[in-house]
């Protein structure tokens, strides 16, 4: 019986291999698809391993997160990773709503399609607009701002300095690169002195710490964002033929499953870019 | 098209390609898609929760990386199917990021080394 199924087997793998079908089984369109996301996703890797380099090197004066991303819509407070766990949230449903718009298309269900693939778009219009108006927030800043001496270092004021709220630092009092308090009144008086008074972030000062880190963060999450938008746009022009009844007539429906996989792909990077911007 | 249907299972869609689609549909697809919806939020809920927990950073950072992985496995598994393609498919796909594992361990190590020497260009 053994022998029977290995014969049977090498038969089927023979076939496989003379010509005229994928070796793989799936279609070249999907394959190439799949080559491509692997190539981005060694880009995305580079950008990501670039940041962990930097951030190793300048581990003592990185700037925490929690101490960063803390805004949060129509709240007046303190809510860290709220909004980024929100922004996840909206792209593992849009993520849901592609795949069953993949899952109608095996149906042939042409209605079924068009109402995910809307969905899908709106999630996505979702996403960026909350991308915007987290960028919005970190290149202005917080009122109170923050100095920065001649030499680069970045002293915090000490509200914005969350993870140091449970040590009380007096009200005028300030952060140190390397996380400490500075309370000593003629000392915060010299660093006022010397020091550049700044809101927020841009490529070159950056009021949560060291310039690098909003670099990285203008550079990865704008690429990540990029990839968003071309998806949005790749999303409504998939959709307009769908209304337009294209794999209707051809018969299939394999175009959204291969704008199924760059979407998800999106949402993969998110996933990385959310463990390592935020939470690590 | 839908009539040439091939013995194993898909069709061919006839065109200039002479491209062959798989077929995989099962009845029981939207369920996976949900349950995968599920265990994605549910980790990232798990994983805000446990950011402000008094564990010491680097058990944190692991388990993150951890729990990072396991849903990148079913975003791609599930959400892109490539659980369900040929398993020769899968390794083609999977096996190049050996490559960013090892990458990974040369940058932090180089990065790590950086710091202690004070910087290069300072």
């Amino acid at each position: 019986m053994a022998a029977e199924a290995t014969v049977k087997q090498e038969a089927q793998s023979a076939s496989m291999w003379k010509g005229g079908k994928s070796p793989f089984n799936v279609s070249w369109g999907k394959m190439m698809m799949w080559f491509f996301l692997v190539s981005d996703a060694f880009t995305f890797s580079t950008l990501i391993l670039a940041y962990g380099t930097m951030r190793h090197r300048f581990a003592e004066v990185w700037p925490k997160a929690n101490d960063v991303f803390t805004h949060f819509p129509f709240y007046d407070g303190h809510i860290p990773l709220a909004y980024v766990a929100l922004m996840t949230f909206i792209l593992i449903m849009s993520s849901v709503t592609m795949v069953l718009a993949v899952d109608a298309g095996h149906r042939r269900d042409n209605n079924g399609v068009a109402l995910w693939m809307i969905l899908t778009i709106v999630g996505g219009f979702m996403f960026l607009g909350s991308q915007a108006w987290e960028w919005y927030h970190f290149i202005h800043g917080t009122p109170a701002g923050a100095y920065v001496m001649p030499n680069g270092d970045v002293y915090k004021v000490a509200e914005n300095a969350y993870h140091l709220h449970h040590l009380n630092p007096p009200n005028d009092a300030l952060v140190s690169p390397l996380h400490q308090v500075v309370s000593d009144k003629a000392v915060i008086a010299d660093i006022k002195s010397k020091a550049e008074h700044i809101h927020g972030a841009n490529l070159t000062r950056n009021e949560y710490g060291h310039p690098l880190f909003a670099d990285f963060f203008f550079f990865i999450t704008g690429f990540h964002g990029f990839h968003v938008f071309s998806g949005v746009i790749i999303n409504i022009i998939i959709f307009l033929n769908v209304i337009a009844g294209v794999y209707k007539r051809r018969g299939h429906y394999e175009h959204i499953e291969k704008t199924g996989l760059y979407w998800h792909f999106v949402d993969l990077v998110w996933v990385f870019v959310f463990t390592f911007f935020y939470l690590v | 098209m839908a009539d040439h249907k091939n013995e194993t299972h898909g069709y061919y869609t006839g065109d200039i390609h002479n491209q062959f689609v798989v077929e995989h549909h099962d009845p029981k697809s939207k369920k996976v898609i949900w349950k995968t919806f599920w265990i994605l939020l549910l980790i990232t809920i798990f994983e805000v929760g446990i950011a402000f927990a008094p564990i010491a950073h680097d058990v944190l950072v692991a388990i993150f990386i951890i729990l990072t992985i396991v849903k990148a496995y079913f975003i791609i598994a599930f959400f892109m199917h490539l659980k369900h393609e040929e398993k020769s498919f899968g390794y083609t796909i999977i096996v190049p990021f050996i490559l960013i594992v090892y990458f990974i361990g040369m940058l932090i190590t180089e990065g790590n080394y950086i710091s202690m020497m004070g910087g290069l260009f300072n």
